[in-house]
């Protein structure tokens, strides 16, 4: 047995996908986004999180996956990573579970379209259940947002 | 034990004796025959050596070991004071400074100090006097006095240890030595010790420990130490006391008095005491003293019984982390909010019981917010405070007599401002001195008084201080400034013949600018007070010039009180709203399309007889939803960068308002034209314009 970890649950399209708890600062549901000009597409503006500003990130549009317009059950996940807090709009939020390290496995290439150095890996939860793991910094890598604005220029 | 965990504390307080050092040097040089003064220099410096003894900076312990023999000497009025003394105390201070300097960036606070040990040290001797003919025999009979100095290899109390003991009985105090036995079962030996000291220091002074403090404090002793201390607990309440701290096996307190202390500060008398149980000591060692100035009345008063002087308005302080402060800010934005919220909703529900609710927690929270951002303000004093001995070197070394005159030092400013006003005060002192003040032969001739006064003021006025820098020397010479601002271009000979005697001035803040006929290491390399002034304009700030030619010149400088909130208009672009900070708008108005000029393709408006860009806001950032083309008149914001301005059409003002700086975060970073964001009142994020980015 590896170690026990809590992982926050989300959807984006049909796939699930987990954060650790312990990146996680909040999860809001969505509210006014006060957008910037100038910014890659994918960067949706700054919300007000009780007094702090914000950035928040469409985590489909960093995917390259189609965007949707928001529904009931979208949600901003705030995490922290070395000293940054930004918010990823997804789907839904649904869960809290505990996975098993062991049980995460290194992910082929491709996945879903997300090429697999924003993934950790793979975690097999049974009935045939499968949980992308996100590699947060390369998530929030500023150079490849810089290579990404050079590309949309 | 950690010592890291004292380093902030270190260093704070070291800078604070150093600044009092500092202070109370330059008031006795003024007044040298006030040994009152001489006493709390002795003071400072006694603690600061105490301190980096305790933290193990031997370097800055010797040399302030060294300068606290010489000030000894002074305050047992063995030695006069005269300018070489006080140079080399200076020149010792500053590298005590930069000592702890070196501290404060990680360095191990080491630093060559032997030629001013070496220096204090001829001044110890009678060397000194001897190669000075020409001084006072007072000096001469002072160090016949101070020869007999640290021999203190095998004494157990240096000299300076036994004077204050002696000092000490003369004036009354109780005098212990007191031999500490521990329990040999103990396991924690140094907090046993620790809770002897603590109980000493409450009580009194503990003017020295054998094995040292230092050595308690890392367990280096054996079951046994032994103390010199004053204290104001009789000899049967010391006994009780500290027998009453448990696992202490046996406590012997001995009343020491003049005699018992002549025979222990004795070396070769010594051997005789040993017998005697107050001193049955193992090998004595000299050791680093630490000291602690506990409770301010009687240990102060033990130790130094001049202290009548000392200044009494000590106020109670904190220090407190300034993220805190941010943070504490930060959840205070977000009350206000809510209360914009519930202001709005009560209004809507009508009830007056809610209502009368909502308007009380508005005012509490008003005054919570007049807290709040009070919390974050510092005295200017803390940049002041190291002018006059700025001023008094840089006089000495031109050869002026300046008086320094500082007003309304406790007038507050936010910590950023204040953090950021120290240079530009600095240059513009500078300049007074060196170009300001006359030389004392040229004042004479002016029919002034011989000694030049800088009057350094500060005060508020509305929501923003005021710094002036006043002087009463030569002024400016406007035929000068203008030659040389034509020579090196900074505006031509028609310009020069348009300008009004305040432009004049003005000119002297220009790039590239310096009236000094000759350059010296002081000012006058033409990038003094240009940096000034865009430095002060930065901190959103504005810096103004009054001169009288022969008779002085006064430069104002007014700052905002803060920097976290600043006052802005608000403008909105179609569903969008931003913020424009009010200190770069020079006007708004309303233009008609047929207004707008068409030059080489850019759009152009006359505005004040001159032309001036129009810049079309909507298309810089992109908006969505608003295009100024489509309107038959448009509102325009003017906004300057330095002397260019632009226009810029937005689609309507909101209104002026008092918003709070919010950074964008980590993440995002380097947005063209985005200085920041605030939250507006219904909780909304805008974003904040920086006009100079709008102005090519």
């Amino acid at each position: 047995m590896g170690e026990e970890l809590k992982v926050i649950v989300f959807a984006l399209g049909n796939e699930e996908y987990g954060i650790e708890v312990d990146k996680v600062r909040t999860i809001e549901r969505l509210s006014p986004i006060t957008r910037v000009p100038k910014t890659a597409a994918f960067i949706k503006g700054v919300i007000n999180l009780r007094g702090i500003v914000v950035p928040v990130i469409d985590l489909r549009g960093r995917f390259n996956l189609s965007e949707t317009t928001a529904t009931e059950n979208s949600r901003i996940i705030v995490v922290a990573v070395a000293d940054m807090e930004v918010g990823f709009i997804v789907d839904s939020a649904n869960d809290v579970i505990d996975i098993d390290t062991d049980s995460i496995d290194i992910p082929p290439e491709i996945v879903g379209g997300i090429k697999a150095k924003y993934l950790r890996g793979i975690a097999k939860l049974g009935e045939g259940r499968l949980l992308i793991m996100l590699n947060l910094s390369e998530v929030l890598n500023k150079n490849e947002i810089i290579q990404l604005e050079q590309l949309e220029v | 034990m950690d010592m890291n965990a004292y380093l902030s504390m270190f260093i704070d307080e070291s800078n604070d004796h150093l600044q009092s050092l500092n202070e109370n040097l330059l008031r006795l040089e003024s007044d040298p025959e006030e040994l009152s003064i001489v006493q709390s220099i002795f003071r400072s410096a006694h603690t600061l050596k105490g301190m980096s003894a305790t933290m193990g900076f031997e370097d800055l312990a010797a040399l302030t070991h060294e300068m606290e023999n010489v000030l000894d000497l002074v305050r047992n009025s063995k030695l006069k004071m005269d300018s070489f003394i006080f140079d080399t105390l200076f020149k010792g201070l500053d590298a005590l400074e930069a000592m702890v300097q070196d501290i404060v960036a990680g360095g191990t606070g080491k630093a060559d100090v032997t030629s001013i040990v070496a220096s204090l040290q001829v001044i110890l001797k009678s060397d000194y006097s001897a190669s000075k003919a020409a001084q006072a025999p007072a000096a001469t009979a002072g160090n016949a006095g101070a020869a007999p100095s640290n021999a203190s290899g095998a004494m157990q109390l240096d000299e300076f240890q036994s004077s204050i003991l002696q000092q000490s009985i003369e004036s009354g105090h109780n005098v212990y030595h007191v031999q500490v036995t521990i329990r040999d079962n103990c396991l924690l030996k140094a907090v046993r010790a620790y809770m002897v000291f603590d109980l000493l220091e409450r009580n009194g002074e503990v003017i020295k420990s054998d094995p040292s403090v230092q050595d308690i404090e890392q367990e280096k002793f054996d079951f046994s130490f032994s103390v010199f201390t004053i204290s104001s607990l009789t000899q049967e309440e010391l006994q009780g006391q500290i027998s009453n701290i448990s696992e202490i096996e046996a406590v012997v307190v001995t009343v020491l008095d003049v005699e018992s202390l002549a025979i222990l500060s004795n070396p070769s008398a010594a051997n005789a005491v040993e017998t005697s149980k107050a001193t049955s000591e193992t090998a004595v060692r000299a050791e680093a003293v630490r000291e602690v100035e506990a409770g301010k009345g009687q240990t102060a008063a033990a130790a130094a019984p001049a202290v009548q002087a000392a200044p009494a308005n000590v106020s109670r302080t904190i220090r407190v982390d300034i993220e805190r402060l941010d943070m504490l800010m930060n959840l205070f934005s977000e009350l206000l909010i809510d209360r914009v919220r519930l202001e709005q909703l009560s209004s809507e529900i009508k009830r007056t019981d809610l209502t009368e609710t909502v308007e009380h927690m508005a005012r509490v929270s008003s005054d919570l917010q007049s807290i709040v951002l009070k919390l974050r303000m510092v005295p200017v004093d803390s940049v002041f405070n190291r002018f006059p001995r700025m001023i008094r070197d840089l006089a000495k070394s031109l050869d002026k007599k300046i008086d320094l005159v500082i007003t309304g030092a406790d007038t507050e400013l936010d910590r950023t401002v204040i953090d950021e006003i120290g240079d530009p005060l600095v240059h513009l002192l500078r300049n007074s001195v060196d170009h300001g003040i006359e030389t004392v032969e040229e004042r004479l001739a002016a029919g002034k008084p011989e000694t030049g006064t800088i009057y350094l003021r500060a005060f508020h006025s509305g929501n923003h201080v005021f710094i002036e820098v006043e002087e009463d020397g030569r002024g400016i010479n406007h035929e000068r400034v203008l030659k040389t601002a034509i020579k090196n271009g900074v505006v031509t000979e028609e310009q020069a013949k348009q300008l009004t005697p305040d432009e004049v001035n003005m000119l002297i803040f220009a790039a590239g600018f310096s009236t000094a006929d000759k350059i010296s290491d002081i000012s006058g390399r033409g990038v003094g007070l240009d940096v000034v002034k865009s430095k002060i304009t930065s901190l959103g700030g504005n810096v103004t010039i009054d001169s009288a030619f022969g008779r002085g010149t006064k430069f104002s400088v007014q700052l905002p009180l803060t920097l976290s909130i600043i006052s802005a208009m608000l403008i909105k672009l179609g569903s969008e709203k931003y913020a424009i900070p009010l200190s770069s708008i020079v006007e708004t108005g309303i233009i008609r399309k047929e207004q707008i000029l068409h030059v080489h393709g850019n759009k152009m408006i006359k505005f004040r007889n001159a032309i001036i860009p129009l810049v079309s806001l909507s298309r810089v950032l992109e908006s969505p939803d608003f295009n100024e083309n489509e309107e038959q008149e448009t509102e325009i914001v003017v906004v300057r960068k330095g002397e260019k301005w632009a226009a810029v059409m937005v689609d309507e003002f909101i209104g002026q308002s008092e918003i709070v700086l919010k950074s964008l975060g980590t993440y995002l970073t380097n947005i063209e034209a985005i200085s920041g964001a605030t939250i507006l009142g219904d909780g909304y994020v805008a974003l904040i314009i920086d006009p100079s980015a709008l102005i090519k």
